[in-house]
């Protein structure tokens, strides 16, 4: 049974439809004569509002609103991955072969492709006891990922009645038939549906306690995220979070990724795909798109599908998570998220709360981040999704809403700074305005996986930056020629850090992801310098005689003079301080 | 369709309401007649039942309720395009403005256009050569990017694009066919009439197709002025394959013109007053610049936009640099020191550049070079405003040394005459000299070899002595 009703009006991407055709709230409708894909948000006596995810262009009133009986939900199935899709899971390259190089209304394609045949093994055979969770099928769906079919999370506990043979079989083929407690059958098949607004659920969540290593120095070392974790990076138009997102894409130890781009540029999403296409992931060796599946709804295309995408792009990544996979989300950006909200809130009318967002903003917000964490899924395995938020603050400045109520939520802050970026120092991420509530939990990891000294070499560093900032207040008022020796040393070690250590050039190829094993080291020898150095000005040598020797430019030049394979190189540059301690010692003491 | 309705319900600023019409469709473009024998066109903005609320693009001046005549185009906002369109002028919804007659349409395309599927596009690479320095050498212009100019009242910005268009895309004896579209909104009859003069000095107007919608033009008109030179645009690279160029100035007007409509329409206001779909609508300017793959042509766009009261952070400024491939940034203090274009490199930026220079573009030594420009003047802020703390006696040699390479960088790299069109080369090799001012030491941002290579070694024996 269809249930139709009647276009009333039109505004924008919200259209007003007559009558009670008896609508859900959330349900997918089809509108029109080219059958555009909307959402119905509102319900009143009478009158249902609905938004639509296409051009309304040409609309018009007394024409057809068809619903669905469903929400709006994604096909989960193998083809996600090293595809891209438009922020309500439509293929963009299918869109391409139908509409040519633009993007028209109404295209109806398949969200993943239905008559490609996968060779499948089947895990489960007749008799089993399944519930919701356990897997059924495995399919090899690119080369680095092996994905696992399951019984949908809906279903109760259960018997297999029949299975098919391995075999070559479409996402649609029924593979599996089940008996219900009830005595009826249901089958399951590569593929399922699940509504993008709900949460796929979990057994029970864990607490954070592996990190996401991303090769980014500033990030593992300083402010690490945690596998599970939430993170945002806030930061004005060209201080590079789209720069940084596409490293921790590219660099990051996660299994899978899933690449939202919210609103952003076309050309952005052109480069990722390029870009991931020919590059080879450090973890498998095979092309990084074959982990990676990219939602692009480019800020040209309608907005209401754009405030949809992040639930898109989650809902993947919770799919994958259940297999038991390390999912990682960037999504680029949630500001244009939000303030697709905003439009379509000012389209309905409703009250704004501040700078004309809407009042519930924090809520979606909140509830968008919480659907991040490492868990236990239904079926046992372990999985975690993290997200990775960036935030386009008005003017670059972070006391605008969505940086605020984002910082509530999220438990690592990358703060993107505007000077830094200026001065081209990449990643631009403060070192003073970031944090990380992670640091605590992950300490144990740290202490056993990379070194026992590690959480307190990283303390030492912050705390010679910190150092730094107060003592760049006094070189502001009166030069630094004044500063005792041992501030000017000081200021010359945060110089290396900051250099050395904190700079790290995306295009360079050895220098562009770093492992744990050379962050540490590097940290090492900039401390073993500055331990050194401290003991020198102490025998009363100043400054001035410290730094004619290059020994300094040498430790920044290490990120790019020591290969990442190859950490004996480090020994010689402890020989080279001590030679350098004993050459000044023996010059002029 | 030849149904006419006789009346209207309301009229309020731009918009007009009609009741009791049938078969509307959202955003169709109308047709009125009135009594004083004109005819204008407007637009359906919004529509309930058989009320439609209509925006006049011509303005509602000496429009009555009762003595108008409404017709129903059955169409949305459609533009009649031909080759012939190169060398004519327009007024901001696409009618000749020149004497020269109509244009006979090979199609028809509606002016909204459509967005480009990013699986579509082709990445840009091609860096386009302007003579300017601070432009090639530190946030280079890639074709079919869009680069804006943000630039305040009274600043150079109209002569600057105009040697970016002189030198760009005419200089350069190339057999690959180019054209430039220009599109003022709401601009001064002076600005229009500087660029006319520019193009025809420089022997170009049969390239040039210009959409004009002047300062005392309808001010509804110019929120289709941008989106007709697009679709022009679009169609002479993507249909005939040519190299366009668009200018589109005021985009600050195109952004007053939409908030001034929207506060008639009675919408809910978000910053400043703007409407809360004001990123989105200029994202779907801006979103139409490009490259597609299997066409040999592109887009390049360079909108111009003041900034009101200089400040970056207004929204119109704010939500372009989000959208944009970079900005080029005018200073109002370099422009009062003399210095021609008085471009502020530290805000500037190209995000196509990085892979658009380099071996087998420009040289090997640009990206290096450009980020210990960029490192260095940053520096020089510091030390100026050290100066102003402490003067200029009491500073350090190496911040002195730092304000004269602070002054020489403006004064020789990026200050240039109106007529001088720089080479890459010279452009790089100017840059190299003006780094002999700083200490080898001071120079972290290039890579080693390179740095041997192009700054050469006498320092280097300077230190082992």
């Amino acid at each position: 049974m269809s249930r139709t009703g009647r276009i009333y009006g039109v505004n924008g991407p919200v259209i007003y439809v007559k009558d009670d055709p008896g609508l859900k709230i959330a349900e997918m409708v089809f509108a029109g004569p080219e059958r555009l894909v909307g959402e119905v948000i509102g319900l009143k006596k009478g009158l249902t509002t609905v938004q639509v995810y296409e051009e309304t262009t040409g609309l018009k009133p007394g024409e057809t609103v068809e619903g669905t009986g469903a929400p709006i939900s994604v096909l989960l199935g193998p083809g996600i991955l090293n595809n891209i899709f438009d922020g309500v899971e439509r293929p963009l390259s299918e869109i391409a072969l139908k509409s040519g190089k633009y993007i028209t209304r109404g295209v109806s394609v398949d969200s993943l492709d239905t008559e490609k045949k996968w060779p499948v093994h089947i895990t489960v055979k007749p008799g089993d006891k399944v519930s919701a969770g356990t897997i059924i099928a495995e399919t090899q769906e690119t080369r680095s990922i092996l994905h696992k079919s399951m019984v949908p999370p809906d279903y109760p506990e259960c018997t297999v009645k029949s299975a098919a043979a391995d075999g070559n079989y479409n996402v649609l083929e029924p593979l599996v038939v089940l008996t219900m407690p009830d005595g009826s059958e249901r089958s399951v098949s590569l593929s399922q549906k699940w509504p993008i607004r709900i949460p796929r659920p979990t057994r029970q969540r864990y607490p954070a306690s592996i990190p996401l290593i991303t090769g980014q120095r500033i990030l593992d070392t300083l402010f690490p995220i945690a596998k599970g974790g939430t993170a945002c990076i806030p930061g004005g138009f060209g201080t590079g979070k789209t720069m940084n997102q596409h490293q921790i894409a590219k660099w990051s130890d996660a299994d899978i990724i899933i690449y939202i781009g919210c609103g952003e540029r076309g050309n952005e999403m052109t480069q990722v795909l390029e870009d991931f296409g020919k590059l080879s992931d450090p973890k498998t060796g095979n092309l990084m798109m074959e982990r990676t599946s990219l939602i692009a709804n480019t800020s040209n295309m309608p907005v209401a599908a754009r405030e949809a995408s992040i639930y898109t792009g989650i809902t993947l990544a919770e799919y994958y998570r259940d297999m038991g996979y390390d999912v990682a989300i960037m999504a680029d950006s949630t500001s244009r998220w939000a303030e697709a909200l905003r439009e379509l809130s000012g389209r309905l009318e409703e009250m704004p709360a501040e700078e004309g967002f809407p009042a519930y903003l924090a809520s979606r917000l909140s509830a968008f981040y919480e659907r991040a964490g490492m868990m236990q899924n239904l079926n046992g395995t372990e999985g975690s999704v993290s997200i990775i938020g960036a935030v386009s603050p008005q003017g670059g400045d972070f006391s605008e809403p969505v940086t605020q109520n984002t910082k509530r939520f999220v438990r690592c802050f990358w703060g993107l700074d505007k000077t830094l970026a200026y001065a081209r120092h990449f990643p631009a991420i403060h070192w003073l305005t970031s944090y990380s509530e992670y640091l605590e939990d992950l300490s144990p990891w740290y202490r056993t996986h990379v070194s026992p000294r590690f959480v307190t070499d990283r303390t030492r560093i912050m705390a010679i930056l910190n150092q730094e900032s107060s003592l760049m207040e006094i070189v502001k008022l009166i030069g630094s020629d004044v500063l005792p020796d041992d501030q000017k040393l000081t200021l010359e070690i945060a110089r290396v850090i900051r250099l050395g250590f904190l700079q790290q050039n995306a295009f360079h190829a050895e220098d562009t992801c770093v492992p744990m094993d050379k962050q540490f080291r590097m940290m090492e020898t900039i401390l073993y310098l500055n331990e050194r150095c401290r003991d020198l000005i102490v025998r009363g040598m100043p400054m001035s005689i410290l730094k004619e020797n290059d020994i300094f430019e040498r430790v920044i030049a290490i990120k790019y003079d020591v290969p990442n394979d190859r950490p004996e190189l480090f020994d010689q540059y402890q020989k080279d301080i001590d030679a350098f301690y004993d050459d000044v010692l023996a010059r002029n003491g | 369709m030849a149904i006419e309705y006789l009346g209207l319900s309301e009229i309020n600023g731009p918009l007009v309401v009609l009741e009791g019409v049938k078969d509307a469709a959202y955003e169709e473009i109308v047709e009125f007649h009135g009594d004083d024998g004109k005819t204008r066109i407007g637009r359906i903005t919004e529509i309930y039942e058989d009320k439609a609320v209509i925006q006049v693009f011509e303005g509602t001046d000496d429009m009555s309720l009762g003595n108008t005549h409404t017709r129903l185009t059955g169409h949305p906002m459609e533009i009649g395009l031909s080759e012939d369109i190169l060398g004519r002028t327009f007024n901001g919804i696409g009618e000749p403005i020149d004497g020269l007659g109509e244009i006979i349409p090979e199609v028809s395309l509606n002016i909204n256009g459509l967005p480009l599927n990013p699986v579509s596009r082709e990445y840009p690479r091609n860096y386009i050569n302007t003579g300017i320095s601070a432009i090639d050498g530190l946030t280079t212009l890639i074709r079919g990017q869009k680069l804006p100019i943000f630039s305040g009242n009274g600043l150079p910005h109209d002569k600057l694009a105009a040697q970016i268009v002189r030198q760009a895309s005419l200089g350069s004896g190339t057999d690959e066919q180019f054209a430039i579209v220009f599109a003022a909104m709401g601009v001064k009859y002076d600005v229009a009439e500087f660029f006319r003069r520019t193009f025809e000095d420089s022997g170009a107007s049969d390239h040039v197709v210009m959409f004009l919608n002047l300062a005392n033009d309808p001010v509804v008109e110019r929120l289709l002025t941008p989106k007709i030179a697009l679709t022009a645009a679009e169609y002479l690279a993507f249909e005939k394959g040519m190299h366009i160029l668009v200018i589109l100035t005021d985009i600050t007007s195109y952004c007053e013109a939409m908030r001034e409509v929207s506060s008639s329409k009675g919408e809910i206001p978000s910053r400043k007053g703007y409407p809360g779909y004001l990123y989105s609508e200029l994202a779907t300017l801006y979103e139409r610049a490009g490259i597609v793959k299997g066409s040999t042509g592109s887009v390049t766009q360079i909108p111009i936009l003041t900034m009101p009261n200089d400040d970056i952070t207004h929204p119109i400024p704010d939500l372009t640099g989000y959208i944009t491939e970079g900005q080029i940034v005018l200073d109002r203090v370099l422009h009062g020191q003399g210095v021609y274009p008085p471009i502020n490199v530290l805000p500037s930026l190209s995000r196509l550049m990085k892979d658009g220079i380099g071996e087998g573009f420009t040289r090997e030594d640009h990206q290096g070079i450009a980020n210990q420009l960029f490192s260095c003047y940053a520096r020089v802020g510091d030390a100026r405003a050290l100066a102003s703390v402490i003067g200029e006696d009491e500073l350090s040699p190496l911040d002195k040394q730092y304000l004269a390479f602070g002054k020489a960088f403006e004064e020789e790299f990026v200050g240039q005459l109106e007529t001088e069109n720089r080479s890459i080369k010279e452009t790089l090799d100017k840059g190299w000299s003006l780094l002999h001012l700083l200490p080898r030491e001071e120079l972290d941002r290039v890579d080693t070899k390179i740095l041997d290579k192009y700054y050469g070694t006498e320092q280097k024996d300077s230190e082992g002595a």
